[in-house]
């Protein structure tokens, strides 16, 4: 029976040094493993082919640093990728050179997200990137020469020594390159880290201050003529591109509780009642499926209880309003009407339909509001 | 024993001026324990008892000396227990004042000194710790022989400690206390001077026989209360157990009753056979009735049922202690205690830790309040929250304090009794040095913590002591407390008018600092009434996200946000605020802190 999953996600762990507060699946170096690591890939994907719906909507390459494989790896895989409309790669920008996103191009992906998190040369440090400003932009420029119409940067705010001012430099040198999206995330200084060690004092001193950058960003991109269409999201409103919605197709499917495949070490699929985890190590990983077997899978069984309470987790991210009766199981109703009542959540009708959203003021405490609406 | 031959004596003593050392040498000399089984301080008991220097229950020990038989009857050291104390004393015809030659006279030596006299038992004068270098035995014997009308001649001077004069002090009792004196042949009467419980064996009372003979196997009764039993066992203590068949006039012992019910049986009572009643009870029974209440509750409210039987166990040994269910709102299932006095409720909250593993909540103590209502309906009311909106008056205890104190701190403890809406009754000089300070004060200014600012103002110095002298009225109001504008009933707190508003102020100021802050503003404010006299804002987070949410985090954060929602699930709520049990502990405990 084919599930129809029309969304794709390739995961690639390679990185050239593992960033002190990253918590994604990676591994440094192993550069001889990039072709038999592409191999599996492809095996995996036979394997999976019949979860596949016959078109698809969504390729992602995510990792890692996709950009970091080999090139002629990265061809083989994207020349082998089932094609879809919208094929992102995320790219670190150091690895962008013209060639690179010239390969990419004319190999059907049409997404970029560029991992740029700061342009302060000191904050870049902090967070141990490779890349300083004048690479990040030049990466951009490189993707723009090779006529990419739809790139989206990645911004990391709450860094630690990060001033209002140095957040206020960041997103006037992001927004002066145009991008059609912006990603920008709350650093999340996880304990028991390298990183949680070495900057855990200066975070909590910084706290208060910083308790505004999300307010800060929000209303900074907002004025700029960008959509705040999901939670730590950003898109440039139709008007500014032609009529295109320039929301991120691929993570929007996540987030409005469709199914995935994943495919690659570590990679997660959600398929109807089922979530799977492949295996996070390499070696077994490619071991497994050079034997022709399927990797080794952590399986949770999502109930449609389950399903519904991250419906409405999910969908409560988004600026679109959530059907209520989607979610409806999953709501405790005394929450509901408190929380409107609080002014963080609408409830209204259209066309006959209940439908959900948080208020502005909802969405910056979305977590608490969420956790509260839970049944 | 013929009673001639018989001396029932106690050991009036402050804390620390060595009574329980006394004990020990009284039964090293009189053989009644060997070296070899001497425990140190045998009459203690209970390991409470030893840790906090203190003895909370009566025992009696026999002992012989030079043909006579002593019964040494132990009493409990502290004011909450002044009733005890008085009914231990009236088992006796003579007692020791122990003095420390070092620490003089002290407030509550003094109390049980007069207790004793008022019960006109022949007092021998003791002053101890002649050893320590530090030791004045001349002005100590001074003092001593100046509070009872002697000559400083009269007072034995020893070192429990070395044994040096103890021999004398035996002597001093056969010579100077009075046998007792009642009717051997008349209808049996006994006084019941203490009581603890036994789990094999029910109560065992202990009794002073005044008249008649108590045999084994009679059926008894307590004649105020009019419980009736059988004596299953009669006997001494020297200093372990040792059955008796019977108990005649003028000697000290227990009953083992097999009631399985210590508030049946009442220290005060008087025992008396059903064979040949007695026509009148002996002279002095009162009921005790608690003055300082506060909230008992469970940190952790799955362990209600292991309260309420912790509690009833250690009702089984303590009479004076009474409880009745509470349910608070913001605590959940509790229950209202009531002490003696502060020390008590320290006493049985300890014992409820230690012995039963709890882990307990308590709320600021306050006192019983006699609330008029506009109706002309007198309450007594127990719970601040329970305190009507509208009343007529209200009165509260008042007691009469006496406070020794070297001179130069007099000013200090004026001005804290000033404070503490007391008023001067008068001052004396026990000495060039001492001086005593008699204050009227409501107990509620006394039951936070007045003792800790006593002893803070006066570098320790301060010795307290103090009688309850009836209910009067007062210029009180219920202070609230409200978190997003409801009430919190475990915090509500009744006060005098003029303190109300420090003490609302800095519990908002607390609660605000303990509250973790939610989605929106949240007013803390304390209220008298409707009108609100301190306020503080919690003020509301800015953001509370999960930062990224993509396809693999999603089981993660679905499960975080589901703790966090169960997590809420056990927080109280208040005024639509979560507020977690620590918030309440934080606050009450500060309390405590400071008492």
């Amino acid at each position: 029976m084919s599930a129809g999953i029309r969304h794709l996600y390739v995961h690639l762990p390679f990185c050239a040094h593992r960033c002190g507060y990253c918590d994604f699946v990676t591994v440094v170096g192993h550069g001889r493993q990039h072709e038999p690591y592409v191999d599996s890939l492809l095996r995996e994907l036979a394997l999976e082919r019949d979860l596949l719906a016959p078109e698809l909507e969504t390729v992602f390459l995510g990792g890692g640093t996709p950009t970091m494989l080999a090139p002629d790896q990265l061809a083989r895989l994207l020349e082998a990728l089932p094609p879809a409309a919208e094929v992102t790669v995320e790219a670190n920008p150091e690895t962008v050179t013209p060639g690179l996103a010239r390969l990419l191009r004319t190999r059907g992906v049409n997404r970029i997200s560029l991992g740029a998190q700061s342009f302060q040369p000191k904050l870049l440090e902090v967070l141990e990137r490779r890349a300083g400003p004048t690479s990040i932009r030049r990466a951009f420029y490189h993707l723009r020469d090779a006529s990419f119409d739809n790139i989206s940067l990645d911004l990391l705010y709450g860094i630690p020594g990060q001033s209002p001012t140095d957040l206020a430099r960041d997103l006037d040198d992001a927004l002066a390159l145009g991008p059609e999206h912006l990603s920008c995330y709350e650093l999340e200084a996880k304990p028991g880290t390298r990183f949680t060690h070495r900057h855990g004092g200066e975070l909590s001193r910084q706290a208060g201050a910083m308790e505004t950058y999300f307010e800060r960003v929000v209303e900074t991109l907002t004025a700029a003529g960008y959509r705040w269409y999901e939670t730590a999201n950003f898109c440039l409103n139709p008007d500014r591109r032609a009529g295109r919605d320039l929301r991120a197709r691929h993570n929007l499917a996540y987030w409005l509780g469709r199914d995935y495949l994943g495919v690659g070490v570590g990679a997660v699929s959600t398929i109807q009642q089922a979530r799977r985890r492949n295996t996070p190590r390499l070696g077994v990983y490619i071991e497994r499926l050079r034997a022709g077997e399927a990797p080794p899978r952590e399986v949770e069984e999502i109930d449609e209880d389950v399903r519904e309470r991250e419906r409405l987790m999910l969908g409560l991210r988004l600026d679109d309003p959530l059907p209520f009766e989607s979610v409806a199981g999953a709501i405790d109703r005394g929450a509901s009407a408190r929380l409107e009542e609080l002014g963080l959540l609408r409830r209204s009708t259209v066309d006959g339909r209940d439908e959900l959203v948080l208020t502005t003021r909802g969405r910056f405490v979305g977590g608490a509001v969420t956790a509260e609406l839970l049944a | 024993m013929p009673q001639d031959l018989i001396r029932n004596f106690s050991i009036v003593a402050h804390i620390d001026h060595g009574k329980s050392t006394v004990a020990d040498r009284v039964l090293e000399l009189t053989d009644t324990v060997s070296g070899r089984d001497m425990r140190e301080q045998v009459l203690d008991s209970m390991e409470l008892e030893r840790e906090r220097g203190i003895t909370i229950k009566a025992q009696a020990v026999r002992v012989l000396w030079k043909g006579h038989q002593l019964n040494l009857i132990d009493t409990p050291g502290h004011v909450d227990f002044t009733y005890e104390v008085s009914r231990s004393l009236q088992a006796c015809e003579g007692a020791l004042l122990l003095v420390d030659a070092a620490q003089g006279l002290e407030a509550q030596t003094l109390a049980n000194a007069y207790l004793a006299i008022e019960n006109d038992l022949e007092i021998v004068p003791v002053v101890n710790k002649i050893d320590l270098p530090q030791a004045d035995p001349d002005g100590a014997a001074g003092a001593l022989a100046e509070l009872i009308g002697g000559t400083s001649g009269d007072v034995v001077r020893i070192s429990a400690k070395t044994g040096q004069g103890v021999e004398e002090v035996l002597d001093a009792i056969v010579e100077r206390i009075p046998p007792p004196s009642g009717d051997a042949a008349a209808p049996p009467r006994a006084l019941i001077f203490d009581s603890s419980y036994d789990q094999y064996r029910g109560v065992v009372a202990f009794v002073r026989v005044v008249d008649g003979t108590f045999s084994t196997g009679r059926r008894l009764r307590a004649m105020a209360q009019g419980t009736r039993f059988e004596a299953e066992e009669l006997g001494f203590f020297s200093p372990t157990m040792r059955a008796s068949s019977t108990l005649e006039a003028g000697e000290v012992g227990y009953v083992i009753t097999g009631l399985k019910d210590v508030s049946k049986l009442r220290v005060g009572d008087t025992l008396t056979s059903e064979e040949e009643p007695a026509v009148e009870p002996l002279p002095g029974y009162k009921d005790v009735k608690p003055m300082v209440f506060a909230g008992l509750f469970p940190t952790d409210s799955d362990d209600y049922p292991e309260l309420r039987d912790a509690l009833e166990k250690l009702k089984l040994n303590d009479a004076a202690l009474v409880y009745e269910p509470e349910t608070s709102h913001a605590l959940g299932f509790g229950f209202r205690c009531g002490f003696l006095g502060l020390l008590h409720m320290e006493i049985v909250r300890e014992r409820l830790e230690r012995e039963f593993d709890l882990d307990l909540l308590v709320t600021a103590p306050n006192v019983a309040y006699r609330v008029t209502t506009k109706t002309g309906e007198v309450l007594e009311v127990h719970n601040p929250a329970e305190m009507p909106a509208e009343v007529e008056r209200v009165e509260e205890p008042y007691i009469k304090a006496a406070i020794i104190v070297p001179k130069d701190h007099v000013g200090a403890v004026m001005e804290l009794c000033t404070e503490r809406r007391g008023s001067f009754d008068h001052m004396e000089y026990l000495s060039e040095q001492r001086v005593l300070l008699s204050y009227e004060l409501p107990l509620a200014e006394v039951v936070i913590e007045f003792y800790d600012q006593l002893k803070s103002r006066t570098r320790g110095y301060a010795s307290f002591d103090y009688d309850l002298v009836g209910f009067r009225e007062g210029e009180l109001v219920r202070v609230d407390v409200l978190i997003g504008g409801e009430p919190v009933d475990a915090l509500s707190l009744i006060a005098h008018r003029r303190s109300a508003y420090p003490r609302g102020k800095l519990l908002v100021e607390r609660l605000q600092k303990e509250i973790p802050r939610q989605m929106f503003d949240v007013p803390v404010q304390a209220a008298i009434g409707s009108r609100v006299i301190a306020r503080e804002t919690i003020k509301a987070k800015r953001k509370d996200v999960l930062a990224k949410c993509y396809g693999g985090d999603i089981s993660r954060k679905r499960k975080l946000l589901e703790r966090q929602k169960a997590g809420k699930k056990r927080m109280k709520q208040v005024g639509g605020v979560d507020v977690p049990q620590e918030a309440f502990l934080a606050v009450l405990n500060l309390d405590d802190a400071k008492r």
